[in-house]
């Protein structure tokens, strides 16, 4: 049986997590396991009050760990992220889904984390706690505590770009996604279910960083897959996914074709 | 709503135009309760006290059962009961048993060993689903891993593991005699010599899964006079109802069935597995038991339509005549039979398809695998070799140069055709249909594709060929190396006359000894005199081969007919009970030497 | 089991119940409170049969911690008409055929309320994007865009 213990604030919440424990954001993932009987834990640890805001921040702007994806889509502020909370789920689970969640969510779920990576976010623990998005993601299985937020360094709306492929629209999730911040000189690629986590594309960057052009744009399709470990799943083999990433990322690149 | 354009000038005699309801726009009588959520599936039905029955499942494609503990399971908070296969009374079943086709092949829940992935070995009963779910998770099966095959022909080969033993060359037998079904009409090989063009390609289905919203469910519970009533979402309620008296060894009269509304079905919920362990579940805890299939388990373990492989070979003039065609197919039957056996006869019955073809063999294969069992979805033994049929017309009609649309017009049946089965082609429309569709897709087709219409004959089309025929592939010859060739054979060793139906082959029995009163198999007590119910003696007799179809074998040398009726004015003294043999076939009503174990009344539990 | 009491607006009705803990909110509202028109499809957030409006806007009440919902305002397809009178989106889903097995059609109802409600006047492709979070596999879905246009047109007083 399932526990639920509910404390008032995120950071009390985070002191009594512990092991067979698991924090509820919006739940669409939690849940989904308590239904099926998870062993892994049969304790939920919540918080009566959660950070849902999104304001402006010295770094950039913070978007509380409980904004919900139906939340962003109304923020003024975060036109840029519009198109990546758009493409997850259907309309009542962005109604649910929370940013924090997000950070968690295994393949192929995830988007929003692999925009997050390609915009260099900070992850801000309830602790204070600080650290790149990219550590955080690489560790995450070890992460202890609570995410309070995570704040979005101000970004050039026209540099970033977000593509998410799926065979079923709208609302599938992705055989792949991928988000790119094309700042000049030092560009961020992100591919989201292309490994075990939301991952750069380090070679792309590479390519890309004396600006985006036809000969970057093919060296950086060339070099895409680098350092990208893509699985068989139901969706797509690991063979097919390899295959059509560069194809994916130059559509990018070019801003062309349907998202 | 789109209304529908009735083609009188080729269905003239079909339909009478007067009728009220059909062929009008008309409101569906239930469409109310949908919308308003009233509805009432079988989970909305409420039970007071309501258990929750959860399965545990293999994790392995094949593996032997050393042991199940289920001490640990026992103990969980809220749990009422652990079952295993031996608290299934009569734990071996084919679906189709029911009207007699095929031998039981298949538990309720596995014993000695697992042969599909997701296969069920223990159930659990709690207060809570939650309760049923860490109590699964807590009963461990010591499993000896054993090497699977998971693909159709990789199946047939010598050195394949045995799926099932009940059949085992992994492939149903058809007739007591082949290890496939037959067609042979022509002579194809003769043909193929003479055609301008041999054109051959292999067509594959991946599994598809009908993935109702709704899944299949049960909720079983006492009820007064000594029945259990049984709340289901199956698509087949009264086969339900006897595969659940059979599985449990209680009279149909004990079993008080109610479904009627599915939330989707597709085909997906026939296969009467909820109902016999819900009610199982209700027997062993004297209480409501619900057992639902979750979302992974419908996905997992609900049979879906099975794969398919199908080769085909085409003898073609360059005018686009298709003079010979010859199939070689195998169905994905999983680790049991269920339907595809059955459904291999049906689709054995659509080929080649909607065309009129003087010489066509097949052999079709039911392989039997290491997979989910296969079972009916829409279109079932029908939807792969049509798309199969389909593809090959075009590769066809690119190999001689011709309009698609034109050959098959060309090609098409017309009223009056010999089919490949020996019937006769009735009511045909493909003609044209390929002239409304190429008219509506602005697909030109030529004048004389224009101008031709199902209705006018073509005697040379109506007879029957003289047929060679053969008798490679009986059952175990392939696997013991001796048949190297899966197709149709080359090497004919017989000829039948041309104009021979088969229709001697025999009628198919009665199927259903069900369907005749039988006033002891509900459980009443009509007296002992035997002579009272004589039809009783020639159901002992009840064929032990599946029902030859009256012409789809048309196989020589003849199918051994089956059992004739013996002369049913002597009556069968009654016999010395014998122990009853669950691996026999089992048919329901049949009257077993002794009692019978499903007239009930004293056989409570 | 310890059970937690709660209570809430459930279609214009106040209801107090004891809810299991870690249970889903689909399980309550269906065993406790009496509504069974939210359906269980998927138990995952995959179908959206279990659709229900939380302070008006569509959840998954199979992936909802029922405790959660303690204070809100919960609408089901069982509170959709007005007594005798259907709602024009039953009444356009009954007169374009948009349910045949009937097991999709709640939620697709309040996945479609919810849309007209911020909505009046949706196009084509903002039904779909709405009711894309609910699985049809009847494969109905041309009728149901059609009868939630038809809807939406006659709440307007606009012919359809
Ligand atoms: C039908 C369906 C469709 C979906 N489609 C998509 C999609 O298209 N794209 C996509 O990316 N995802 C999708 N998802 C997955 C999921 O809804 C999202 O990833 C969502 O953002 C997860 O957030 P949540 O708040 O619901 O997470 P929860 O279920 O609450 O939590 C998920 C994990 O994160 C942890 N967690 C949550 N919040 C915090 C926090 N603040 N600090 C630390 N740990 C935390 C939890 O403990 C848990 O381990 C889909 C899910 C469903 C059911």
């Amino acid at each position: 049986m399932v526990a639920v213990d509910t404390y008032p604030t995120m950071a009390e919440a985070a002191g009594a997590l512990a092991e067979g424990s698991r924090y509820l954001g919006g739940g669409t993932i939690v849940m989904r396991a308590v239904n099926y009987g998870d062993q892994s834990f049969d304790r939920i640890v919540r918080a009566a009050q959660v950070d849902r805001g999104v304001g402006s921040d010295a770094g950039g702007i913070r978007i509380g760990a409980a904004t919900t994806m139906a939340d962003i889509l109304s923020a003024p502020d975060l036109v840029f992220l519009h198109p990546v909370a758009r493409s997850i789920g259907g309309p009542a689970i962005r109604n649910m889904a929370t940013v924090g969640g997000n950070l968690f969510a295994e393949n192929p779920y995830g988007d929003m984390a692999v925009a997050l990576l390609a915009l260099d976010a900070q992850v801000v623990m309830t602790s204070g706690q600080s650290q790149p998005i990219e550590s955080f993601l690489a560790d995450r299985d070890h992460a202890r505590g609570i995410v309070g937020a995570v704040i979005v360094p101000r970004v050039d709306q026209h540099a970033f770009r977000f593509r998410k492929v799926s065979r079923v629209k709208p609302k599938g999730v992705s055989v792949m996604s991928i988000a790119a911040n094309l700042r000049h000189g030092d560009p961020r690629v992100a591919f989201g279910n292309m490994a075990p986590v939301p991952t750069r594309a380090r070679g792309a960057e590479r390519a890309l960083a004396q600006g985006v052009n036809d000969s970057s744009i093919t060296a950086a399709c060339a070099a895409c897959t680098e350092g990208l470990q893509p699985a068989d799943d139901a969706l797509a083999s690991a063979w097919y996914r390899a295959e059509v990433a560069p194809v994916h990322l130059k559509r990018l690149l070019l801003n062309e074709g349907a998202v | 709503m789109s209304s529908i354009e009735f083609r009188k000038d080729l269905f003239a005699d079909e339909r009478d135009d007067n009728l009220k309801e059909i062929g009008k726009p008309t409101i569906r009588q239930d469409i109310l309760g949908h919308v308003t959520g009233r509805t009432p599936y079988y989970d909305d039905h409420l039970f007071d006290g309501l258990l929750h029955m959860r399965a545990v499942r293999s994790p392995h494609h094949h593996a032997q059962i050393r042991s199940i503990d289920t001490s640990v399971a026992e103990q969980m908070p809220g749990v009422r009961r652990v079952a295993t296969a031996k608290d299934v009374p009569h734990n071996l079943n084919t679906l189709l048993s029911l009207i007699n086709f095929g031998r039981d092949d298949e538990p309720l829940c596995a014993h000695d060993k697992v042969r599909y992935m997701g296969e069920t070995v223990a159930w659990v009963i709690a207060d809570t689903e939650r309760q049923a779910r860490d109590a699964c998770a807590k009963v461990r099966v010591d499993y000896n891993v054993l090497p699977h095959v998971l693909d159709v022909e990789e199946a047939l080969t010598p050195n394949a593991p045995v799926v099932n033993e009940i059949y085992p060359n992994n492939t149903f037998d058809y007739h007591e005699k082949y290890d496939h079904q037959k067609l042979r009409f022509g002579d194809v090989n003769a043909a193929f010599a003479r055609a301008d063009h041999v054109i051959e390609a292999e067509y594959q289905m991946s599994p598809i899964e009908q993935a109702p919203i709704e899944t299949c469910g049960a909720i079983a519970a006492p009820e007064i006079n000594d029945r259990f009533v049984c709340y289901t979402n199956t698509q087949a309620l009264f086969f339900s109802l006897g595969t659940t008296a059979k599985l449990l060894n209680v009279a149909s009269s004990r079993l008080h069935f109610i479904g009627g509304t599915a939330g989707g079905g597709f085909g997906g919920k026939v296969d009467s597995i909820v109902e016999p362990t819900a009610v199982l579940g209700a027997m062993l805890t004297g209480r409501p038991v619900k057992f639902a299939w979750d979302r992974y388990e419908e996905m997992q373990v609900g049979a879906p339509r099975g794969g398919e492989r199908w080769r085909l070979k085409d003898g073609v003039m360059s005018d686009g005549t298709v003079i010979a065609r010859e199939f070689t197919g195998f169905f994905d039957s999983g680790a049991y039979m269920r339907l595809s056996p059955y459904a291999i006869i049906k689709g054995t019955g659509h080929l080649p398809g909607p065309y009129s073809i003087p010489n066509v063999a097949s052999n079709v294969y039911c392989c039997i695998t290491n997979r989910t069992p296969a079972t009916a979805m829409r279109g079932f033994g029908i939807t792969a070799v049509d798309f199969a049929i389909e593809c090959q017309m075009d590769k066809v009609a690119e190999a001689v140069g011709m309009n698609p649309v034109e050959l098959r017009i060309l090609n098409a049946y017309r009223d009056g055709d010999m089919k490949a089965h020996r019937r006769k082609a009735k009511n045909t429309a493909l003609i044209e249909c390929c002239q409304v569709a190429a008219a509506k897709a602005d697909w030109a087709i030529s004048r004389q594709a224009a101008q031709q219409s199902s209705l006018t004959p073509m005697p040379e089309r109506q007879n029957i060929p003289e047929t060679v025929t053969d008798t490679e592939g009986l059952i175990g010859e392939r696997r013991q190396g001796r048949v190297a060739s899966t197709s149709p054979s080359t090497q004919s060793n017989g000829r039948v006359p041309a104009g021979t139906h088969r229709e001697a082959i025999g009628g198919a029995p009665v199927q259903n000894p069900d369907m005749q009163i039988d006033a002891d198999r509900i459980g009443h007590k009509m007296g002992s005199s035997p002579t009272q119910i004589p039809a009783a003696a020639t159901k002992a007799a009840a064929p032990t081969a599946p029902p030859a179809a009256p012409s789809v074998p048309a196989a020589a040398p003849p199918v051994a007919p089956v059992a004739p009726p013996p002369a049913a004015t002597v009556p069968t003294p009654p016999q010395p009970a014998a122990p009853y043999s669950p691996s026999a076939p089992f048919s329901r009503g049949t009257k077993r030497p002794g009692s019978s174990p499903f007239t009930s009344g004293f056989r409570r539990r | 089991m310890t059970k937690k009491p709660i209570s809430f607006m459930l279609n214009d009705a106040e209801i107090g119940i004891f809810v299991g803990e870690g249970a889903p909110l689909i399980d309550e509202l269906r065993r406790n409170a009496g509504d069974l028109t939210p359906k269980q499809g998927c138990n995952q957030g995959t179908c959206g049969a279990c659709t229900v409006l939380i302070d008006g806007v569509p959840h998954l009440s199979c992936i909802t911690l029922a405790e959660t919902v303690d204070g809100k305002r919960i609408d089901t397809t069982g509170g959709l008409a007005g007594g005798p009178n259907l709602h024009a989106l039953q009444d356009a889903f009954i007169q374009g055929f948009a349910a045949q097995c009937g097991f999709c059609t709640s939620g697709m109802l309040m996945a479609a309320k919810a849309l007209l409600d911020a909505n009046p006047n949706p196009s084509r492709d903002q039904v779909i994007e709405a009711i894309s979070g609910n699985l049809c596999r009847c494969t109905g879905y041309e009728p149901i865009v059609d009868a939630i246009l038809a809807a939406a047109a006659r709440l307007q007083g606009r012919a359809v």
